[in-house]
């Protein structure tokens, strides 16, 4: 008989580990996908700062493919991905996360790959009212229709609680050996791990994508509230993950570093932003993210910066203004007293 | 006999998964035995570059951390 090929969507998360686990122990190959949408929780903070590289950091989705001895294949969506930020048929969740539009999206992609690779079947490792909204049992269908993957998506965590699939009516895989996972409780999946000897696997921590993180939002709020139309390049969002964010105009924001590791990523950016440093004391670099409108801004936003350096306490510190396409200049000013700085400026 | 051709992939600033994702589109474009230098300076690199390598049958011969940075030597499998 001929074997059959599953391409599975792999997060890096336990469920989506174990569906691929699954349709492996039927004697499926499987191979996975992952996919880098920019807003992807992948240690990237803790790739930057510099208090936490003394940590062992992985991939996790690498880490997973690796336990079940499969090839991964990432794939950078970046850009298509903008559409489903920005104009999410079925709306946001609590924050600005799409995630019905995207979880539609991403098995919309995996069908691409399906087809260019002459596989089968999709995986994922839906589990029907794990999650809110993406996740509830009606929209089940919702994705499978709206991908175009219909039948050939198989959720083997849950699929004895729906119809049956074009894999399972076919015999590639047996339904009986499928589950029927439901509900927000992680302990069939961690049962079923321990049965699979699996037990090294990322921790279920409630979503793998900043879209899902309140603050993060807020800042992506923000800065198209204040750009004026909804849109985003990578940087813009990468940037949205480091630093402290202040807004104290609306006509500018400062992405103040907090630690040398977050220094040393916001310095890849000098050639796009203005920033300012401090010189007479050991202190952050500053992005300025708009334009000031006259001499209070930019001194005002220095008085900031050396409000979060040593020179803190001090009568004067020295600063440094520069930008891609000026002269440097040299200011001195006050640090801004603690209780000068609005707490609504912090984005 | 001549030694394979090195190429050379800059991925400095990038930070993980896009390290691995342009190793894999170079690495795409390169014959079996060839060899891949790869400069990063996410330290995750360190982890992920190679362990896309072992699940897709290429060899790191060498991989080295310094001065903020990774360097890593592929060679195609």
């Amino acid at each position: 008989m001929q074997q059959r090929k599953a391409v599975a969507l792999i997060s890096g998360g336990l469920d989506s580990m174990l569906a691929a686990k699954v349709v492996m122990e039927q004697g499926v190959h499987v191979e996975g996908i992952n996919f880098f949408t920019g807003f992807c929780v992948e240690g990237h903070t803790h790739a930057i700062r510099k208090r936490d590289r003394q940590r062992p950091k992985r991939n996790n989705a690498l880490w997973t493919a690796e336990q079940l001895g499969i090839r991964l294949h990432i794939i950078d969506i970046v850009e298509e991905y903008k559409n489903v930020v920005l104009n999410p048929r079925h709306g946001y969740g609590a924050h600005l996360n799409p995630c019905l539009d995207c979880k539609v999206f991403m098995v919309a992609k995996a069908k691409e790959w399906m087809q260019a690779n002459g596989f089968d079947f999709i995986i994922t490792g839906e589990v029907i009212g794990q999650r809110p909204k993406s996740q509830l049992k009606h929209f089940m269908p919702v994705v499978a229709r709206e991908s175009g993957a219909d039948d050939r998506l198989l959720r083997p965590l849950c699929a004895r609680n729906l119809p049956a699939t074009l894999p399972e009516r076919e015999g590639w895989v047996d339904r009986e050996r499928l589950y029927d996972f439901s509900g927000r409780s992680r302990k069939p999946q961690m049962a079923l791990a321990k049965q699979f000897g699996l037990v090294d696997y990322a921790q279920p921590a409630g979503g793998c994508c900043f879209l899902t993180d309140e603050s993060y939002s807020r800042k992506l709020s923000d800065l198209w509230a204040h750009r004026g139309e909804k849109r985003y390049e990578l940087d813009d969002i990468m940037l949205l993950k480091v630093g402290r964010h202040l807004r104290p105009r609306a006509h500018f924001k400062l992405i103040i570093a907090r630690e040398e590791g977050e220094t040393r990523f916001l310095e890849g950016y000098r050639h796009q932003f203005a920033h300012l440093r401090t010189l007479s004391h050991a202190g952050p670099l500053a992005l300025i993210e708009g334009e000031f409108q006259g001499e209070e801004d930019r001194e005002l936003a220095a008085r900031i910066v050396a409000r979060f350096s040593q020179g803190r306490d001090a009568e004067r510190v020295e600063l440094e203004l520069a930008s891609p396409e000026k002269k440097p200049i040299r200011l001195r000013v006050a640090p801004l007293p603690a209780d000068q700085v609005a707490s609504g400026w912090y984005v | 006999m001549s030694e394979a051709p090195v190429h050379e992939l800059d991925v400095r600033r990038l930070l993980c998964p896009l390290p691995v994702i342009h190793v894999q589109d170079k690495v795409r474009e390169l014959r079996r035995g060839e060899r891949l230098r790869v400069v990063c300076t996410d330290p995750g690199a360190l982890a992920d570059v190679p362990a896309w390598c072992r699940l897709n049958g290429h060899r790191v011969i060498d991989a080295r951390e310094g001065q903020g940075e990774v360097i890593l030597l592929i060679e195609v499998g």
